[in-house]
Formats: C-alpha cells, sequence, structure tokens
C-alpha cells in the first residue's frame, strides 16, 4: 500500500478545505441523478453489498425493500447525521464538504421507499454541519426543499439510536423506545420509517449513478466498497479518510505516521467496539468478518490508537464513566449497572481498587448484556470486556494495586 | 397462531422498576441481578411452570412482564 493514493469516491472531488461543493459543481462533477426506478434501485443495492455505516451494517437494499413492502400508508426517511460517537467525525466531514451526496442519497431513498417526507436529523453541537446541509436544501429550491425538514438532534450519545431518533422527531424525547416495533415497522407519526446514516446515503449517490459492479470494483468480495474512518491518537486530533475494506489497520495508521512499535492496543469501532492488540490489529483487514474474529467490530468506522505510554485500564475507565453518563437512564440494568460498572473501572484505574473489583467487572459484563431497551449497555459492556481480555495483565497489575506500568499513567503502588 | 404452550417470558425493560416479585414467584426461571432487576430464562416456559408464569405475569405491579408466543423459527432469546 506505500505510496499509491489512496482511493478517494466519497471523498472524491476539491480539497476537503474548500468547505462544501456547491450543487452547480457537484452537478458538473458527477453529472445529474439518473432516472431509476425504486425497484431496479433497490435490486442494485442488494447486489452491490452496500451495508449501513451508522454502526450497526445492516445490509441497505434490504432494510430499503422492508420499508418499501411495509403495509401502511406513506413511509418517511429519516437522515441520521446526529453523530454522537465522541471519536467519529466522518459524519460531519462528509455533510461539511459533500452535503450534495448526502441530499442525493435521501431523495434517491424517498422515491424507492414511496417517502413523500424527508427528516435531516444533524447533531445540534455540530454548527458546520447543520449550516452546509441547511444551505444544500436552499440551494435545491422549494420544491425539493418543502419536503426536507431540518431538526437538531440532541447532543447525547444514544440520540443517534435509530427509536430514540423517531421519538424525538415525533415527541421531542430523543430516549429509546421499546422495540418492537422496530421504526422500519412503526415510526415517525406511525408509519414505516427508513432511518439510514449520512454516509450510506452518499454511498447510494454514486451507485446509483455507477452500478453496483462499479461499487465492488474496490474492497473484497466479502467486504466490497469503500468507507469512511475517523482516526484519532495520541495527539489527540481527530481526521478522517477514506479506506477500501481490506486494508489493514496498519495501512492506515502508516497513512498517520504511527509506527507498529509504539502501538500497544487500537479500539476499532468506537465506544461500541472493542480493543484489538497492536500486533494483532496491525495486520487485520478491516472488514466486518476478520475484525470480529479480532475482537471488534467496524461499527461506525472509529480507529483509535493508543500508544505504549497509556494506560488500558485508564482508557477503559474514561470510556465507562461516558456511557453511564450517557445511558437515557430508563432500564434499570442500564442505570445501575453502568453506573457500578464505571465506578468500579475508575476505582481501579486510579490505584485504589477493592479486594473483588475484577470479579465484579467480570460478573456484570456477563450479566448486563441484553437486557436494556436498547443496545446502550451491550455496548458498554462489550467495550469493557474486549478492555479486560487486551489489558488483561494491566487489570490485574491494577487490582493487586501493583501499579501501573504505562509510563504516562504512573499509578503507583499501594 | 402459535400453540398456547410455546411460551417464553418477555419484561419490558423501561416500564420494569425492579420490584422482584416474579423472581419470587418464579426463582426457576426469574432470577435477580445485583440492583433487584430480573434475569429471565430466554427458553419456552416449559407446560409444568406455565401457571407460576402467568401468576408472575399478574404480579408485576407496572406490567412490565409478558409471556409471548415463540415461533417456531425462531427459538433463541
Amino acid at each position: 500500500m506505500s505510496g499509491a493514493a489512496p482511493l478517494a469516491r466519497l471523498l472524491g472531488g476539491p480539497p476537503l478545505g474548500a468547505g462544501a461543493e456547491s450543487f452547480a459543481d457537484h452537478q458538473a462533477r458527477l453529472g445529474r441523478l439518473p432516472a431509476i426506478d425504486g425497484a431496479t434501485l433497490i435490486a442494485v443495492l442488494e447486489a452491490s453489498g452496500l451495508t449501513g455505516r451508522g454502526g450497526a451494517g445492516f445490509p441497505v437494499g434490504r432494510k430499503w425493500r422492508t420499508v418499501a413492502q411495509a403495509a401502511g400508508d406513506w413511509p418517511v426517511v429519516l437522515v441520521n447525521g446526529a453523530e454522537g460517537e465522541p471519536l467519529s467525525a466522518k459524519d460531519r466531514a462528509l455533510m461539511v464538504t459533500r452535503p450534495h451526496l448526502v441530499l442525493d442519497g435521501a431523495l434517491l431513498a424517498a422515491a424507492a421507499v414511496g417517502a413523500e417526507q424527508v427528516v435531516l436529523y444533524v447533531g445540534e453541537a455540530h454548527t458546520a454541519a447543520r449550516a452546509a446541509i441547511g444551505r444544500a436544501v436552499l440551494e435545491r429550491g422549494p420544491r425539493v426543499g418543502q419536503r426536507l425538514r431540518l431538526v437538531a438532534a440532541p447532543a447525547r450519545y444514544v440520540a443517534g439510536e435509530e427509536s430514540a431518533a423517531v421519538h424525538y422527531v415525533d415527541a421531542g424525547d430523543a430516549r429509546p423506545t421499546s422495540v418492537p416495533p422496530r421504526p422500519f415497522e412503526r415510526g415517525i407519526g406511525g408509519r414505516p420509517t427508513l432511518v439510514q446514516n449520512v454516509e450510506s446515503l452518499a454511498h447510494v449517490a454514486l451507485i446509483a449513478r455507477h452500478g453496483d459492479g462499479w461499487y465492488r470494483g474496490a474492497g473484497s468480495d466479502a467486504a466490497p466498497g469503500t468507507a469512511l474512518v475517523s482516526t484519532s491518537g495520541r495527539d489527540g486530533r481527530t481526521t478522517v479518510h477514506e479506506i477500501e475494506f481490506g486494508e489493514t489497520i496498519g495501512s492506515v495508521a502508516g497513512r498517520l505516521g504511527t509506527t507498529a512499535d509504539g502501538l500497544q492496543a487500537v479500539l476499532v469501532g468506537g465506544y461500541f467496539g472493542g480493543w484489538i492488540a497492536g500486533p494483532t490489529a496491525w495486520s487485520t483487514p478491516l472488514e466486518p468478518g476478520a475484525l470480529r474474529d479480532a475482537g471488534a467490530g467496524f461499527g461506525c468506522g472509529v480507529l483509535s490508537f493508543l500508544g505504549r505510554e497509556s494506560c488500558g485500564v485508564q482508557a477503559a475507565a474514561q470510556v465507562m464513566a461516558y456511557m453511564a453518563a450517557e445511558s437515557a437512564a430508563q432500564c434499570g440494568p442500564c442505570v445501575f449497572g453502568l453506573r457500578a460498572i464505571a465506578d468500579t473501572t475508575s476505582r481501579l484505574a486510579t490505584g485504589g481498587a477493592h479486594r473483588d473489583d475484577l470479579a465484579h467487572l467480570e460478573r456484570w459484563t456477563g450479566q448486563i448484556r441484553g437486557r436494556g431497551a436498547c443496545r446502550h449497555p451491550d455496548g458498554a459492556v462489550n467495550h469493557l470486556a474486549s478492555a479486560m481480555r487486551v489489558f488483561g495483565d494491566e487489570f490485574r497489575r491494577h487490582q493487586a494495586r501493583r501499579g501501573c506500568t504505562a509510563a504516562g499513567h504512573g499509578v503507583r503502588a499501594s | 397462531m402459535s400453540a398456547p404452550d410455546r411460551l417464553r417470558l418477555q419484561v419490558d425493560r423501561i416500564r420494569c422498576d425492579g420490584a422482584g416479585l416474579c423472581a419470587e414467584l418464579l426463582p426457576e426461571l426469574i432470577s435477580l441481578d445485583d440492583w433487584g432487576y430480573p434475569i429471565l430464562a430466554p427458553d419456552v416456559v416449559p407446560r409444568a411452570l406455565l401457571p407460576l408464569a402467568r401468576q408472575a405475569v399478574d404480579a408485576c405491579p407496572v406490567l412490565a412482564l409478558r409471556l409471548v408466543p415463540v415461533p417456531a423459527a425462531v427459538e433463541a432469546r
């Protein structure tokens, strides 16, 4: 991979620093949207192998077919640009620089599932993204614009969860609801609702123009196409890149100047994802199957690099504190379980472990999984389980109060 | 329609406030976690336990516990 320029599909075109591509430039570069009927497009999407990029990775074509076939009147499309994941920046980068790819995809989705109304659900904290999408809507003119409604998503982690998004648009309450019914069955205003991440829709805008064969021309057979990733490392900066599925994590790290030597572990997939030890991660290809085998998942495309000077227990404790604070506070196992986990992990991290802290964490990770209305508690305990696996020695050192091996942490034995 | 004897327990996690009566009535299939919230056996409720399961459902003060049919195709969860 050395030297070859990475493939740029979503991020092709003018430099990202130039800001939002105008509608005129967008059409001049990519051409108008082809007239393609909904059934054909859904078949093309199914053949393309495109998967959702919000985190769950559900096949896009199959989702659209389900909504298109749902009983009941007038489905709704909800374009999900909430991007509440702290380590993710790719949805914002896309909305800020290529808003018309997102709108193309949204309008194609509306046509394919028979929706009149499209809700553009963009994080309230993402002001540049909301401004860019808002301007792009105006550029489309009043006839298209009247079908598009911009809604600011609350800056909470769970606000982007699909039932929470629907709940917010309907009732101003961005907390998940008990499912079933799922949004595709009964969503906004009781109508079948297609909730789709902004990046997924941007891929659709290109697949509609170039076809499924073109899309499969990048990536691997098992995981075709390209994806956006958000990378962050020791300097704390988050940057966005486009990768081909199958590219190794080491190759992406190399683009950032990260070396294999200094790499302790990589968090893949975001706070819902999992840790992979540095040496394994380096050669692991970015595709769902290989990542699952390595104990992580592609999720929303987050790659966070942890150097050897950092403490894995401390990193896990920070994430657990965040996940506990971001519980929607509706389900007991999530409210009390994540709070207990966060407090215990924090105590371990700061060198004040109680006798059975590690044993408690192990029991709770097993107990809590699958016991919330949404997947928030599952994501949190899966993250913790992977941290305890990858940083096992460090967790045991902290439990035994033998201090921390990480130079940058400096918890001493007590 | 599923046969009435193929039922499993399901709890609405948002409604449930951890009263714990269900686990007292049906410890064979329901235990409580460290915070008093129910952990349900995922399996089909054995015929012999159905009367107790119905009692547990009726006893729930917030109507969070249900018996739901198990579709033949999806046994798990």
